[in-house]
């Protein structure tokens, strides 16, 4: 066969399955774009995790497919645009950094559904969602402010995104409450995934007196560094991370994506699936709290569910007045509650965060 | 800022824990170049190490054997470096980052089913009453035995280097091969085995890195550092001892890093990032100005057959 017949026949195959997916098949393709590998241990595998259960929900009338590891940028731009050209109905990126990638390529697939994870840009076939993971921040400040004997609190940061600002000044605001001389150090990893980095930047907070390391990026790095230093307590991110239980891990933050991906893919698959933007925390489910290890006192453990319970009912919102910025100005007056507006776009530390929040 | 919260007692533990990847790999590609071979692929065969010595760490449970594997591992990826520039007489600069790309992607080929699974843990050696003496205790006695093998190693390539025969052939060989084959001495023989020893101890600088130091398995974990390990070399001018101090001052400049930033520095952080690297610049400029004689200073010490292939006409 000469060359050139091979070219043309590729070309009709082609044509014949993109054609194929064209008209309705009968298995709805979900896409799935991962910023790590699925067994990080936390982010991603929750995620994954999300993925297995809508396979499991709907069994042979969806196909699930998943790439890891995309690199945030223009790399990702090409794997969802790969995605989307392989007949996906609905695609899921699931990191900030892919918001312009995503939004870049909806726009030349009018019939793809998109879905983009922890982002605040829509479109007509873009959603977003993210879980309220705050609400969670609030929990672990509070057992920090509790549990610390030194007073330092480490905070491995990723990137200077809203959604890390807001971690860290939940976090702080909570664990000042219940111990006004405790003190916050941030190392900013710029960084989702990189053990390395991240167990480095947890043995330099340790060493320098931390004895409660909270962290914003996904591996179990910290983890292994924070009992390798013996005395120090962490917090499971994303996932459980039950492996270093009881200590140092003593609770989590769990995301909870499940019935969120079934819900969307059902809507899809019903053809009711509209551009929403979902922000869910404790109460809805989607942001769950690791069970609380023995190595935290009872007293403190049964605060930190009570202040667990208020936040799921709603009777408290973490960003609760009177509360200041870091330079001193007012933000919120007594009792009133911060606005999603602000939450979403918040770029700005409370009132006694020492450091700079990096451009 | 409260750069009092910084230790200079821990600083300088985490600092040769920080360095010991770094100078494993450089002590390595020293040897190689002293015999007159510049393999640019350490970066590959260390993280083609650490991932070969993560596996079998995790497959048998003993750290030791992975440790030995990682060697092995580091040993062999060199020896295709070294079969294809001694023997088909390639292009050493080519080949070597050649080889830095393909143990990239060979590692995470091989470290699919390995990610985000927790090694076996290598246990600290106990010193006693040693640890407890103030300072030093707490600097010098509190590591793993890698950290003492290593140190052990570059006092060792040393002291073979200069009092023993075959350090004399193999600086012969590296300065001189036409003269060396002369001589009787086999090239050719002696650049692979140089070669090999460079991939091993690459390898186990790659190894600690995935069992001791982070300890996980990810992808492209070294992240630069044979890199720097060959910029370590040259900015030793081609001698042990100066490659421990070397090693020392690039390690400190990256734990200092993380801990000025934890401590609240004011400047940001991307400086601080890029410090290591631009200190590698400088002192390179600084070792190959040119001095009052006219000759580049890092020229009097690199071996002259440096890169040089060899074919015996016979």
């Amino acid at each position: 066969m000469k060359r050139r017949t091979i070219l043309a026949g590729a070309v009709a195959a082609l044509a014949l399955t993109t054609g194929a997916f064209a008209d309705g098949h009968a298995k709805t393709k979900v896409g799935f774009i991962f910023v790590g590998p699925v067994g990080d241990g936390g982010w991603t595998y929750e995620h994954n995790q999300g993925r297995l259960a809508v396979e499991a929900e709907f069994g042979d009338k969806v196909e699930t497919i998943f790439q890891e590891s995309v690199p945030e940028g223009a790399d990702a731009e090409r794997v969802i645009t790969q995605m989307a050209l392989s007949g996906a109905d609905l695609i899921f990126t699931t990191s900030f950094g892919y918001m312009d990638p995503t939004n870049a390529v909806a726009a030349k697939f009018p019939n793809v559904k998109f879905e983009h994870a922890t982002g605040y840009k829509r479109a007509d076939n873009v959603s977003t969602y993210s879980a309220r993971f705050y609400e969670g921040r609030a929990v672990q400040g509070h057992i920090a402010g509790k549990m610390t004997k030194t007073n330092k609190v480490g905070y491995i940061a990723s990137f200077p995104i809203p959604e890390v600002i807001r971690g860290i000044n939940a976090a702080y605001i909570h664990a000042k409450k219940v111990n006004p001389d405790v003190e916050f150090s941030v190392v900013w990893a710029y960084t989702w995934f990189d053990p390395a980095k991240e167990a480095d930047a947890a043995t330099a907070l340790i060493e320098q007196g931390a004895d409660v390391i909270l962290q914003h990026t996904d591996s179990t790095a910290p983890q292994a560094a924070a009992q390798k230093a013996g005395n120090v307590i962490t917090f499971g991110q994303a996932s459980d991370m039950s492996e270093y239980a009881p200590m140092p891990r003593v609770s989590s933050i769990i995301d909870n994506w499940a019935p969120y991906y079934i819900e969307r893919v059902k809507a899809v698959m019903d053809g009711t699936w509209e551009s929403t933007d979902t922000w869910d925390g404790i109460g809805p489910g989607m942001v769950g709290i690791g069970e609380i290890s023995d190595a935290v006192p009872a007293d403190v453990k049964a605060e930190a569910l009570a202040l667990k319970d208020s936040l799921a009912d709603g009777s408290y919102h973490p960003f609760t007045g009177p509360l200041k910025k870091q330079d001193g100005s007012d933000w919120l007056a007594e009792g009133e509650t911060a606005d999603d507006g602000t939450l979403a776009g918040m770029n700005f530390y409370l009132e006694g965060i020492t450091g700079d929040i990096p451009n | 800022m409260d750069l009092s919260a910084i230790s200079p007692t821990l600083l300088l533990a985490s600092l040769m824990v920080a360095a010991t990847p770094i100078l494993l790999a450089a002590l390595g590609e020293l040897v190689v170049e002293k015999s007159g071979v510049l393999n640019l692929g350490v970066e590959g065969m260390m993280i083609t190490g650490a991932i070969c010595g993560f596996a079998i760490a995790v497959e048998t449970g003993s750290p030791v054997f992975g440790f030995i594997a990682a060697a092995v591992g580091g040993a062999i990826l060199s020896l295709i470096f070294g079969l294809l520039t001694q023997y088909l007489l390639s292009n050493q600069v080519a080949t070597g980052l050649a080889l830095t790309l393909f143990g990239l992607g060979l590692s995470s080929l091989l470290g699919q089913g390995y990610v985000g699974i927790r090694p076996p843990a290598v246990e600290k050696l106990d010193f006693g009453p040693l640890a407890d003496i103030p300072f030093i205790g707490r600097v010098l006695f509190t590591h793993d035995l890698m950290v003492y093998l290593t140190l052990a190693l570059c006092v060792g390539t040393w002291a073979v280097l200069k009092f023993t025969r075959a350090g004399l052939i193999l600086r012969a060989v590296g300065e001189n091969h036409d003269a060396a084959h002369a001589l009787g001495y086999k090239v050719v023989k002696v650049r692979l085995l140089a070669i090999m020893f460079g991939g091993a101890c690459a390898g186990l600088g790659g190894a600690y890195l995935s069992l001791i130091r982070v300890p996980q398995w990810t992808e492209g974990m070294t992240a630069g550092a044979g890199w720097i390990a060959l910029a370590i070399v040259v900015f030793a001018s081609w001698r042990p001892l100066r490659v421990l101090l070397g090693a020392y001052l690039f390690g400190g400049v990256t734990v200092l890093q993380l801990n000025l930033q934890a401590a609240g520095l004011a400047i940001p952080v991307e400086y601080l990032s890029m410090s290591p690297y631009l200190i590698t610049i400088a002192v390179l400029v600084i070792m190959s100005a040119p001095r009052k004689g006219g000759k580049a200073r890092a020229s009097l010490a690199a071996p002259a057959c440096l890169g040089r292939a060899f074919h015996a006409s016979h």
